[in-house]
């Protein structure tokens, strides 16, 4: 239910018990524990939770950009180790895409868009000859809602707007014909008014060309919007805390953090956003990572937490009963769940 | 839903403000015939896209645009508690010096990371009151009191550096600063965004506990629809440098006859709406060198008629509420378009 892909094939993308650790000033930084993953094709899956909770480490490691430090990633069910042609090496690289939040930063300022596009169709031989890839890239532009394309192929980046430079940045990461695209807050940036035009092509993109799709973003509304036929996985600290179909996540959370988060988030209705139930903390810092609360690492701002539970052990991620979605935390999955505790 | 008693006075008064920036392609009009009233305790919302002209309204009430920003015409004026009224662009520097933080403050836009990081929180506290007169002992009194509102442990915040405050508490430092002089409008520029969801819940439950305690005006600056929904008395929308429809929250959200804020409206999604068909604006913004002629807006509106393509449309009363003002051709259209969809939802 979780994972509604045909059983038979290996998710795109499996992360298993995977820990990311930094040192720091003789500190040790875990910046993700025991992160469990699966990412099937043309499916959507959300990250979503406050600053430093591992959003962006999440992604890199399902990009294939970054290697983890304890765990096991598996691409198409192998282990990133097991490619060892380069053609093998080269096609895995492809099929992992990511579109940063700043179309600015990522995209040459030098280069024409039509450039642009063209590196990487030639370095990976999408195409061959001139008529062939000037057909694809204008094919490209099409895709991305950039028509006519010929108003754009000459132009520069910063002659284009935000809301362009984004769907630029999304057509060179389909140059490659990717499996999976990465979007890290990639319309974050990006005007409100134009924000939803850039999330219905992508989610034309995930139907047309069976992408899966993982959102990264820090906007509760946008993720519901987004991944409402997917799933939503809420981090903190850098554990997953919630994950399931996003239906169920955000209209019955479990977890006590997900359910402080959608509380604390205005709505735009005067009316119902005034009238918001607000789920008080008990702290409103989030604690560091060098210092990462014992048991569950939100015991110390929950208003539900249970002393001599909550702090003593770590709650297993488990589907509590009575829900869909998957939820680590202890009090939910006691025979009366978060009820006993007066909620 | 709101509730307006008799109308309170007003504080702060703009009529047909016009503000330009000397650029390389020309003069670029930021701000074009702004006029608004702010009465005494009321926050107003300007709302927008990013280069509508949000910043260098603010900018310009209080006088501290770029040198290359000028206020070309219109009038600022102000009412003390005394019952004076200030021509504000009529301020010498030295009387705008008193006038900032003692009658009008503001916490600026990306202000978050802009503290002075080797000046202690209490030299900022103590540098500002003495510019303005407060002694030492007031300040700090004062400071204190303040922090302790804004739900800050005020000892501790009053001794540290700027680094070591998280974002939510810098944020609320600077509104607690704001307020110091207690003054009778802040203006805040985009104070929630790039905050985190728990920060942002915590700043805009102090703001509203503030203002209630003490009463002060707020313009408030967001391009998030849905924090002007919860914190706004009012909300303007702003297209191109004009306000091009204002009025109370709920009409501006309920009852909106702008087709931009039709648009607006219509893009923002709401987490606790299941479901949701949205819709994004076509187009981007027009060029404030060359703007189009009639309506700024009529380029990506899909109401667009031939008026809308050469005539600008004026200023015009809503028949239900007086206080909703609105410049566009197809307020029926646009009022019935929204009334079907809330009764979709
Ligand atoms: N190379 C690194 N060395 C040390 N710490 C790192 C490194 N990369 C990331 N971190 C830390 O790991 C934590 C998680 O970072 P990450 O960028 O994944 O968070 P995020 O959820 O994407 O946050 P944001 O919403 O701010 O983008 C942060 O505390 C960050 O400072
Ligand atoms: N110093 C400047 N020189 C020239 N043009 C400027 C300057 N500052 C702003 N502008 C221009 O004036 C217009 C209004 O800018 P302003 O910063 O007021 O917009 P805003 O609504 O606050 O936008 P944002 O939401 O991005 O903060 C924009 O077109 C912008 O490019
Ligand atoms: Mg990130
Ligand atoms: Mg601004």
């Amino acid at each position: 239910m979780i994972n509604p892909a045909p059983a038979a094939a290996a998710p795109l993308v499996a992360l298993r018990h995977v820990y990311q650790t930094y040192k720091k000033d003789n500190h040790l930084l875990r910046v993700l524990q025991d992160i469990n993953l699966e990412i099937h094709p043309n499916e959507i899956l959300c990250l979503v939770g406050e600053s430093g909770c591992g959003k962006t480490t999440t992604g890199k490691i399902i990009a294939g950009l970054l290697t983890h430090t304890e765990g096991e990633v598996l691409f198409k069910g192998r282990p990133p180790a097991s490619y060892t042609g380069a053609r093998e090496r080269a096609d895995l690289r492809r099929t992992l895409q990511i579109v940063h939040q700043d179309p600015f930063a990522s995209l040459n300022p030098a280069h024409t868009i039509g450039q642009i596009l063209s590196y990487p169709l030639q370095r990976h031989g999408m195409v061959s000859g001139r008529a062939a890839l000037r057909r694809r890239i204008w094919e490209l532009l099409t895709l991305v809602d950039l028509t006519p394309p010929g108003d754009v192929v000459n132009k520069y980046p910063h002659q284009l707007s935000g809301g362009q430079r984004q769907r630029v940045s999304i057509a060179r990461a389909l140059t490659v014909q990717p499996g999976l695209i990465v979007a890290d807050e990639a319309v974050s940036m990006v005007d409100v008014s134009i924000r939803i035009g850039i999330l219905k092509m992508l989610h034309r993109l995930r139907e047309e060309l069976r992408l899966a799709i993982v959102f990264i973003t820090h906007d509760l509304a946008l993720a519901k919007y987004f991944a409402w036929e997917g799933r939503i996985a809420v981090m903190y600290l850098g554990r997953i805390v919630e994950i399931g179909p996003t239906p169920q996540v955000i209209g019955q959370p479990a977890h006590p953090y997900t359910r402080a988060l959608l509380a604390a988030v205005p709505e735009a209705d005067p009316d119902l956003t005034r009238h918001k139930q607000q789920i008080p903390l008990r702290s409103e810092d989030i604690p560091a990572l060098a210092a990462i609360p014992p048991g569950c690492a939100f015991h110390p701002r929950c208003p539900f937490h249970v002393p001599g539970l909550c702090d003593a052990s770590l709650p297993p991620l488990a589907v509590p009963a009575g829900f869909q979605q998957q939820a680590a935390c202890l009090p939910l999955h006691q025979p009366e769940g978060l009820r006993r505790y007066g909620t | 839903m709101t509730v307006t008693p008799a109308a309170p006075e007003v504080v702060l008064s703009v009529r047909n403000l016009c503000i330009s920036y000397l650029t390389r392609r020309g003069r670029l009009r930021a701000v074009n015939k702004v006029s608004f009233d702010l009465h005494a305790g009321e926050t107003l919302a300007l709302i927008g896209e990013s280069g509508c002209g949000k910043s260098t309204i603010n900018l310009g009430l209080i006088r501290l645009l770029p040198p290359t920003g000028t206020i070309d015409s219109g009038e600022i004026v102000y009412r003390r508690r005394d019952g004076q009224t200030v021509d504000v662009r009529g301020l010498t520097t030295g009387q705008l010096r008193q006038f900032l933080w003692r009658e009008c403050s503001m916490v600026f836009q990306g202000a978050l990371n802009s503290l002075n990081p080797v000046i202690k929180i209490s030299s900022m506290i103590y540098d500002t009151a003495a510019a303005h007169g407060m002694d030492k002992k007031e300040a700090r009194d004062r400071a204190l009191d303040l922090f302790q509102k804004v739900r800050l442990d005020p000892r501790r915040v009053f001794n540290a550096y700027p680094h070591e405050l998280s974002g939510g508490m810098r944020q609320r430092t600077l509104l607690a600063t704001a307020l110091l002089l207690r003054p009778q409008v802040v203006l805040m520029d985009e104070p929630t965004t790039a905050v985190d969801i728990l920060t942002q819940r915590s700043i805009i439950d102090v703001l509203k506990r503030l203002r209630e305690e003490l009463n002060f005006s707020v313009i408030f600056i967001s391009h998030d629809l849905a924090v002007a929904a919860e914190i706004a008395d009012t909300v303007a929308t702003m297209y191109a440098g004009e306000i091009i429809e204002m009025g109370p929250v709920a009409e501006v959200f309920y009852r909106p006859r702008h087709a931009y804020t039709l648009g607006l409206l219509e893009a923002a999604p709401r987490l606790s709406v299941g479901r949701e068909e949205l819709h994004s604006i076509p187009g981007s913004p027009p060029d404030l060198v060359e703007p189009p002629p009639g309506c700024r807006f009529h380029l990506r509106c899909r109401f667009a008629t031939d008026e809308c393509r050469t005539t600008p449309p004026p200023l015009t009363t809503a028949p239900e509420d007086e206080r909703h003002t609105v410049a566009c051709y197809h307020t029926a259209t646009i009022l019935k378009t929204r009334q079907e969809e809330l009764a979709r939802d």
